[in-house]
Order: structure tokens, then sequence, then C-alpha cells
């Protein structure tokens, strides 16, 4: 069953006129999906509408998911500066109504899943900005959703640590296989880590084109390294230039 | 050796203010009605210990009494203005108009309403009135600095109203809370001293009321010890406030490494 779907929605604002579409996008069970394009598209538009936190202004919305199996990930850590990780990581919990014993044991474990066991006590201001945004992934994982959404949750990362998350990623997917949504403007980020790249035209964005990456998830780090790979490279850079080429001769 | 230094040197500048002062005094022989020397101030001090002791302590009591009225109206107002824009919009004209109407313009009126025999409410009221604005401002600068993208976590994982409050709104304010009763408690102070000279009817025998009855028997030195103790206890109240926000912003958001 389609976890959540977005038929031709467009979002106006009473100020900036259209953000986003129309735009359609569903999402599959267990699937990952990349939504590449220029800033300013409706990118995180669109995010906001999967997770349900805000309504199209026309077109359809339908999520079949209930409280609790949305998780959604920023592209800044987000983290409560006044709270120790391990209570970062419980907030959903917590905020649940979960038992406290039960709440501490999975945060604890969340944590313990992006490698930051060590680090449970300390507080956001003491931690890099890498492992802030491996809390920030402990949180949205600890719930266990259905659906992930990440909003260039790397991009202000340095290229070391965002490799280690991207990769993290994988691993940390295929141990419950929620469908994912991630919104990137990095072309390598969206063919390594997602089964179908959706490429969308400059603001208000709709879909310029869909590419599938067939390799089976999830991908060893040597699949950057494979002709395949190269070849969803060349094909989403391709299409997202078309996209920005023909939106900007319009506009 | 630099720290020391960054010690002796407001010390030193003193004690050559005070040295000159005594100095001059000696020299052009100036009447102590008019200007006692630093050494009979400090012999005033020293008599009138236990009557300033006592009178500091009651404008201290004052100050502080003045500080949590101010506290919890304040903190109750920036709530409701954070929760209505509405009510935010009539609040605050009435808060600004508050602050920069002169507490002396409204002594008399407030004595009045609080009768003459209550001259000490009267004067915890004017003080309050004084120390509400900064924790006003301060609360409400606090509740509306939420991270946009926390409060969409909020309402992704259906938080409760009270949950909002309790989980996010007051932790994310908290250092505008703290900045806004440091500054409230030093104007407290200046609340309570200034009320005290315009409503105090000899009924409250704080500070102020002290440095009133000397003035009127002339007993400069009397004074002058009375607005020494007052200084030393609005440095003090200062300080400490200084020192427990300081130490509240660290447990806040833990000793950065």
């Amino acid at each position: 069953m389609t976890l959540a779907s977005l038929t031709d929605v467009t979002v106006d604002y009473p100020r900036r006129g259209r953000a986003l579409g129309p735009f359609s996008l569903s999402v599959e069970p267990g699937e990952i999906v990349a939504l590449v394009g220029a800033s300013g598209c409706g990118k995180s538009t669109a995010l906001r509408l999967l997770a349900g936190l805000e309504q199209p202004t026309g077109g359809t919305l339908n999520r079949n998911l209930s409280r609790g199996e949305t998780s959604l990930v920023f592209q800044a850590p987000t983290l409560m500066p006044w709270a120790a990780a391990w209570k970062n990581v419980a907030l959903p919990l917590e905020l649940a109504g979960r038992p406290a014993h039960e709440v501490r044991e999975r945060a604890l474990a969340a944590l313990d899943r992006v490698g930051l066991s060590a680090a449970a006590e300390a507080k956001p201001a003491q931690l890099s900005g890498g492992m802030a945004m491996r809390v920030s992934l402990a949180r949205a994982l600890v719930t266990e959703p259905r659906l992930l959404l990440l909003d260039e949750p790397f991009a202000a990362l340095d290229s070391i640590t965002r490799r280690d998350l991207i990769e993290d990623v994988h691993r940390l997917w295929s141990q419950t296989r929620p469908a994912v949504v991630f919104v990137t403007h990095d072309v390598e980020e969206a063919v390594y880590l997602a089964s179908r790249v959706v490429v969308m035209t400059l603001g208000p964005g709709r879909t310029a084109a869909e590419i599938a990456i067939e390799a089976p998830l999830p991908r060893p780090a040597a699949f950057r390294t494979t002709p395949a790979f190269r070849e969803g490279v060349e094909t989403v850079s391709a299409a997202l230039a078309t996209a920005m080429g023909r939106e900007k001769g319009v506009g | 050796m630099r720290r020391l230094l960054d010690i002796l040197a407001p010390l030193l500048l003193v004690a050559l203010l005070l040295a000159a002062w005594e100095g001059a005094c000696r020299a052009f022989a100036v009447p102590t009605y008019f200007l006692p020397k630093p050494s009979e101030v400090w012999a005033a001090l020293v008599d009138r210990w236990p009557v300033l002791l006592a009178s500091a302590w009651e404008t201290f009591l004052m100050a502080v009494s003045a500080l949590a009225a101010a506290s919890i109206v304040a903190c109750a107002l920036a709530l409701q203005s954070a929760l209505s824009r509405t009510f935010e919009r009539a609040v605050r004209p009435l808060a600004v108009t508050l602050q920069v109407t002169p507490i002396v313009a409204l002594a008399p009126l407030v004595t009045v309403w609080a009768g003459l025999d209550h001259a000490r409410a009267a004067v915890v009221g004017l003080a309050a009135v004084v120390a509400f604005f900064p924790i006003f401002s301060g609360a409400l600068t606090g509740l509306k600095a939420i991270d946009p993208d926390l409060e969409r976590l909020f309402v992704l994982y259906g938080a409760t109203p009270l949950q909002r409050l309790t989980k996010l709104s007051l932790p994310s304010a908290t250092p505008f809370l703290l900045e806004g009763h440091k500054v409230g408690v030093g104007l407290a102070v200046v609340g309570a001293v200034v009320a005290e000279f315009v409503a105090g009817s000899g009924q409250t025998k704080g500070l102020a009321w002290r440095i009133l009855e000397a003035s009127n028997r002339l007993r400069i030195a009397d004074m002058l010890a009375a607005v020494l103790v007052l200084g030393l206890l609005a440095v003090g109240l200062n300080a400490l406030f200084a020192v427990l926000e300081k130490q509240a912003l660290n447990r806040w958001r833990g000793r950065s490494r």
C-alpha cells in the first residue's frame, strides 16, 4: 500500500506566490526516493506536505500513516540545546507518553545504532557537527518510522563526515527498511542512496524527470566506482541541466 | 600577574580618590555639614552600622518582593502574549507606557491607593512596576525565539499544548528569562529606593528613609554612609544574580569543552 502520495498538489503562500507544483509523487514502503533540484524549487515544501505539517493549496495529499510513523531530519541538527543527547533522542517517545524506563532504554539503543553511546549525556554544544547530526538521525529512528524524511541532512557537513553519514543511512535503512524521501542538490549523493531520483524544475517545482537507479539496496561503498553509478550520475545531471536551462529560458 | 593588576587597578583608583578627597577637605577646611572627610564617613558607618544593616535588610526585602511580584505578573502576561498575537497587541502598548512613565509620577497615586498605613505595599508595588518591563520583554522574546524546525517536530510528534509549554517554550526561553531577571533585580533596587523616597512616610525604614532622615538633619556623613551601603547592596545583588545566571546557563547548555 502506498504510504503517502501527492497528486497534482500546489502550494501557494500569501505573499511569495506559488512555492510548489503542480507536483505528484507517491512513496511506496521500503523505497528510497531522492528529490533533486535547485534551491527554492519547493523540495522542502514537498517534504513538509509528506510529513503532514502543511496542507496543499490544491490537489490531493494522501497519507496512510498514523502518528509517530513519520520522522523528519532537517539540514541543521535541530536539537534542544538544554537537553542531553539521549534526552533529545528520547523526545518523540516522551511526547507519545511512553513509560520512562522504556524511553531511556530505546533512546540509548538508538544512540548506539548511530555509534554515539559514549556521548549519551553530552549536551548538543559539546558535540561536533557530525555527531549532532547523528543524534538527530537517532531521534528520527527511535520511533522506528515507516516514513523517514530527510531535508538536506548532510549539506552543512564537511565531505568526510558527510560520506560517513551517507553510508550510515544505508546501514540504518537496512535494519528496519523504512521508506525514505530525501532532499538534496548533490547528484552523486542522490544516485548513491536512492532507488529512484526525482528531478524537479526550478521553483515552483514540478517533476522534470524520474530516474530509477537499478542496483539493489543497500549498496556497498564500492558502488561509487561502478559504471552503473557513473551512468546514473550522468543521466541525473543531464536531466537537472535540462530542467534548469528550460525554466531559465521561460523566466 | 595581569589578573592581579586587573583586580588592583580599580582598588587603587578608589584609594587615590579617597586620599585626594581627604586631603582636599583638610587643606581647604571644608565644613563637615557640607562635605565630610572620608574618615568621618567611615566613622559614621561604623557608628550607625546596626541601623544601616537593618535598613539594608528592609530595602533588600522590598526589592526582592518587588522582583517576585513583577516576575509572576510579567511571566504570566508574556506567556499569554506568546500564545495570542491579539493579546500581545493589546498588552504591549500598556507595558511600554508603564515603562516610560517616571515612577516618581506614579508614586503619590499608588501611595493614596495603597493607603497611607500601607507604605510598604506601595513601595513594593512601585518597585515591581519598574522591574516588570525587562522581565516581560525578555520572557516574550524568549518564548518567541523558538527554533521553528523544533516546533515542527513537536507538531509532527503530536505534542499536547502542555508538553509544548514545559518541554519546548519554557526551556527555550530560559536564557532570556535569566537575563530579564538580572536586569530586573537591579531596577527593583532602584525602584524600591526611589519609591521609598517619594512614598515612604517613615513607616518603612529602608535605606532611602535613612538617607532622607540624615539629609533633614544635615548629617551628611550619615547620608554618605547610607549611600555607600546602598551601593554595596546593589552591587552585591547584581553580582549574585550574575553568578546565578552564569551557573544556570552553564547547566542549561552544558559546559563547552
